[in-house]
């Protein structure tokens, strides 16, 4: 297949309305994401991060607007070439009783041709690649549901990843997660994303997360895109408190020079205010 | 899956040897192939053979249904039954026989008004669930519950003011049956069912895939508002058929899905056409059982399938407790 000219390698939002049942959760969004970055969500909760992230993968319809994927509404685009190019990781997956390696290689079905009925050599050949590369392959015959939290979100990846996506969207990857994980999940992440030049859309709470990982942040709030930009522009204290409603200092991270939320408790703005 | 083949084989030849009028293996075996004409080539080609063709349909059918519905629900204890489906042909037939239809129209008619009861529940439970064009399958299963619910109370009802020979042939009806006299009937039968095993191979990746759920199966490409409506008229199709012509048989389309995830796991490539096999196997074997054990008459095949089916899946489930897997 043939894409349009490098000016049009993009997934784009234009005026986007779209919510539940004649609710709005979106309201006249408008986004650009450029291939081969890392683009982060973020925004307070019920701020509509996971509503944009079902718009952009078909499973919410439009009110109004489009998404457009390299200039082509996705709307209109075949589910099988859409799920060749986009690759979703979700909250909840429901996993069934299937081991690892099964989950893994449910992966491919975008990619069996006509009548092809069983995997290919070439198929498990990339659903062991993908676990390798997210360093679940020791877990191959274990089930889904005897891996740890931090194990199976790396198994999530390793699915998508067997998909052969250019795009990987995947919301809140590190909830649940410790730090060991988080670190894990996101150098993963990123090493993908430098490497095979994916781009990656990552929906995160952890405003800290966002900040060292993300090349772009979009700002959510209240179903707008309330500031988009580099992390360093998106991140001050001014826009997080409005937006956020909470008291925050924000200091540079002394290694990255990424900008680090921290929070001030009640009891010491009531302290510091007695000062 | 060669296993199973062996075994349906196996059990269908038992069938055929065993019945009210005992007849050796030598016998039968010479019967089926050099005596035409004989008393024994009448009774294994007149009376066994049918049944256990109609058998490997139903139980085939049913069971496919089962499978079908469970994997479109994501909801192990949804049955071809469940939907309300068996509900509406048993009503249908209630009423042709309380009408007395079959006098002036003959012997097709309970069959007929049977799928007539069952096409109309199917489209009633569907146009109710289906908005903007998304099928709604929470409320499927409630509507198809509730719609079970009333129909039983309407035969119920009918039951109670019909006279004692009517009601004798709702009994029999609902508790479910092979003999099936009219051969066009058994093999349309034969028909649909492996009909509706080859199209369910359509829709293997669509199976596989909604073990994830609904929006995961849509990531992977599929396109499942499409998937759910055909799956969930196949299925239909198949329970309606096979209850029109078999009566009420339960238990094969929840118990053999449930079994055969058990051996062979839930990938469909393999559980559709296993569950297929398994199902008609099974109700090959409980309808030997029903009319054999209490020979020269007979007892109702749902009798035995419920039975056999509940015990034995209350024992494997024991088991696997046990083994601690």
């Amino acid at each position: 297949m043939r894409w349009p000219g490098r000016e049009n390698r993009v997934l784009e939002i234009r005026n986007l309305t779209c919510g539940y049942d004649k609710r709005f959760h979106l309201k006249d969004v408008n986004l650009a994401i450029g291939e081969g970055g890392f683009f982060g969500i973020i925004g307070p909760n019920g701020s509509g991060k996971t509503t944009l992230l079902r718009a952009m993968t078909r499973i919410l319809k439009p009110e109004s607007g489009e998404v457009l994927l390299r200039g082509k509404d996705i709307w209109h685009i075949d589910f099988i070439e859409l799920a060749r190019t986009i690759s979703v990781v979700s909250q909840n997956v429901s996993t069934d009783d299937l081991n690892v390696g099964e989950f893994v290689l449910l992966s491919r079905i975008p990619h069996y041709r006509g009548l092809q009925f069983l995997e290919t050599k070439h198929d498990e050949e990339i659903a062991d690649n993908a676990m390798a590369m997210t360093d679940t392959l020791k877990f191959k015959d274990r089930s889904m549901s005897e891996i740890s939290g931090g194990e199976r979100q790396l198994v999530l990846i390793a699915r998508a990843l067997a998909q052969e996506p250019k795009y990987l969207l995947l919301d809140e990857p590190t909830s649940h997660l410790d730090i060991t994980h988080q670190v894990r999940v996101l150098d993963l992440l990123k090493k993908l994303n430098r490497e095979l030049s994916l781009t990656v859309i990552i929906v995160l709470h952890d405003l800290n997360l966002a900040s060292e990982y993300c090349d772009r942040i979009a700002l959510l709030s209240g179903g707008t895109i309330y500031k988009e930009g580099l992390p360093g522009e998106v991140l001050d204290y001014q826009t997080i408190e409005n937006v956020y409603k909470t008291v925050v200092i924000v200091e540079k991270n002394p290694i990255s020079l990424k900008p680090y939320v921290l929070l001030v408790s009640e009891d010491q703005r009531l302290r510091a205010r007695k000062k | 899956m060669l296993i199973l083949g062996g075994a349906l084989i196996f059990i269908a030849a038992l069938s055929l040897c065993l019945g009210s009028a005992a007849l050796s293996v030598q016998t039968t075996i010479r019967s089926i192939f050099s005596g035409h004409n004989t008393t024994a080539h009448n009774i294994l080609f007149e009376i066994r053979l049918p049944r256990i063709i109609l058998g490997f349909a139903i139980g085939g059918a049913l069971s496919l249904s089962g499978v079908i519905l469970q994997g479109l629900f994501r909801n192990p204890l949804v049955e071809p039954y469940t939907m309300g489906i068996s509900g509406g042909a048993a009503l249908g037939v209630s009423m042709a026989i309380i009408l007395k239809i079959y006098q002036s129209v003959g012997l097709v008619t309970l069959p007929f008004a049977g799928f007539l009861g069952a096409v109309s529940v199917i489209m009633l439970i569907y146009t109710i669930n289906i908005r903007n064009k998304t099928l709604k399958m929470q409320g499927l299963l409630l509507t198809g519950v509730m719609i079970s619910f009333i129909s039983s109370s309407f035969i119920m009802l009918i039951m109670a003011i019909s006279r004692t020979e009517d009601l004798h042939g709702i009994i029999f009806w609902i508790m479910g049956s092979l003999e099936e006299p009219n051969w066009f009937l058994i093999k349309l039968m034969l028909f649909i069912s492996l009909a509706g095993l080859s199209l369910s191979y359509i829709f293997w990746k669509d199976l596989n895939a909604l073990r994830l759920g609904e929006e995961e199966a849509a990531h992977l490409g599929i396109n499942t508002e499409r998937a759910k409506r055909a799956l969930f008229v196949l299925a239909s199709i198949l329970t309606g058929c096979a209850v029109s012509v078999g009566g009420i048989i339960g238990f094969v389309g929840l118990i053999i899905p449930h079994f055969m995830r058990m051996f062979v796991g839930s990938d469909h490539r393999v559980l559709l056409a296993g569950s297929f096999l398994g199902g008609a196997g099974f109700l090959i074997f409980c309808d030997t059982l029903a009319r054999t054990l209490v020979a020269p008459s007979e007892l109702p095949v749902g009798v035995i399938t419920g039975i056999l089916g509940g015990s034995f899946f209350i024992y494997a489930l024991a088991r696997k407790g046990k083994s601690g897997a």
